[in-house]
């Protein structure tokens, strides 16, 4: 997700056009991706820990982005 | 003064870029991102613009992370002169050599025209041919130039005179209009303008000559 305060242009023409189909009540709207992997087994922490050192490296801008790290069975 | 102009997968302007080096007076030696160094006695490395990887994941983030870019980045920290035009400031970005970072224009279109730019430091030497405050025009031709970068940031780059190239009407939504930022050590230009586009009277003008030329002069005469 790009972080707070970091403009979004395709966030504001979603919203935009959100509005546009007359979905009212959408004060903001920010877009993000999520990216699946798919690990070979090991220990929840240590997934956890792989998969946020891939986030810092590559996988998230930090200057602008922030990111959460969901581990599921 | 021979120079490397770097090429990923999806570059297009690498031919461009290595055409107005020549024109200049460099000696310029291609290489292919899978290289793991640089050719030896390097004095610039040029980053072209393009779509490397497919702009993947983000632009020009693939291509931060590729062997030859560790080579750049000691290069670069070496003390050595690195250019950065569309995509390879994207690059130079995502690396973390320069500051910032470059996200979709705020218009959502794809932007293809010339531009008017003001010349904010001559204090490079790819900005050492131009006069402070003149105003040159450049083609640009992005999607995603819309340079981020906080106050406090922003601030820092003014203060230590690393603006080199403002928007004379900002075109993509960036922060403070700025279109091409220095390294602190001034050795690294990143823009989003294309010079290599502007070098020869068919091209519609020729004010990107100067980047290059100046660039030669000053590191000759270093």
């Amino acid at each position: 997700m790009l972080k707070a305060g970091v403009l979004d242009p395709q966030g504001d023409a979603v919203q935009h056009a959100l509005g546009t189909l007359g979905f009212d009540g959408v004060v903001q709207v920010r877009q993000g991706k999520v990216i699946d992997l798919e690990l070979a087994d090991m220990e929840e922490a240590a997934a956890k820990g792989a998969v946020t050192d891939m986030c810092e490296k590559l996988l998230a801008n930090t200057v602008i982005e922030s990111y959460t790290v969901e581990i599921l069975p | 003064m021979k120079v490397a102009v770097v090429v990923f997968p999806g570059s297009n302007c690498d031919r461009d870029m290595a055409v107005a080096l020549r024109a200049a007076g460099f000696e310029v030696a291609m290489v292919w991102h899978k290289e793991a160094r640089l050719p030896e006695r390097i004095d610039l490395v040029a980053i072209p613009g393009g779509f490397s990887f497919g702009d993947y994941l983000r632009c020009g983030a693939i291509a931060a992370k590729s062997p030859i870019c560790q080579s750049v980045i000691a290069h670069a920290q070496r003390g050595g002169f690195v250019l950065g035009v569309c995509n390879g400031f994207q690059v130079l970005t995502e690396t973390g050599l320069l500051p910032g970072a470059l996200i979709r224009n705020s218009h959502l279109k794809f932007l293809c025209k010339d531009v008017d730019l003001k010349v904010q430091s001559t204090a490079s030497s790819f900005t050492s041919g131009y006069q402070q405050g003149q105003v040159i025009s450049l083609p640009i031709a992005h999607h995603d130039g819309n340079y981020r970068l906080d106050a406090e940031g922003v601030k820092r780059l003014q203060d230590q005179d690393r603006i080199a190239f403002t928007y004379q009407t900002n075109p993509n939504g960036s922060a403070s209009d700025i279109a091409g930022v220095l390294s602190e050590n001034k050795r690294i230009l990143g823009l989003m303008p294309h010079p290599e586009r502007a070098v020869e009277p068919a091209h519609g003008g020729i004010d990107g000559q100067a980047m290059f030329q100046g660039c030669i002069n000053q590191l000759a005469s270093a």
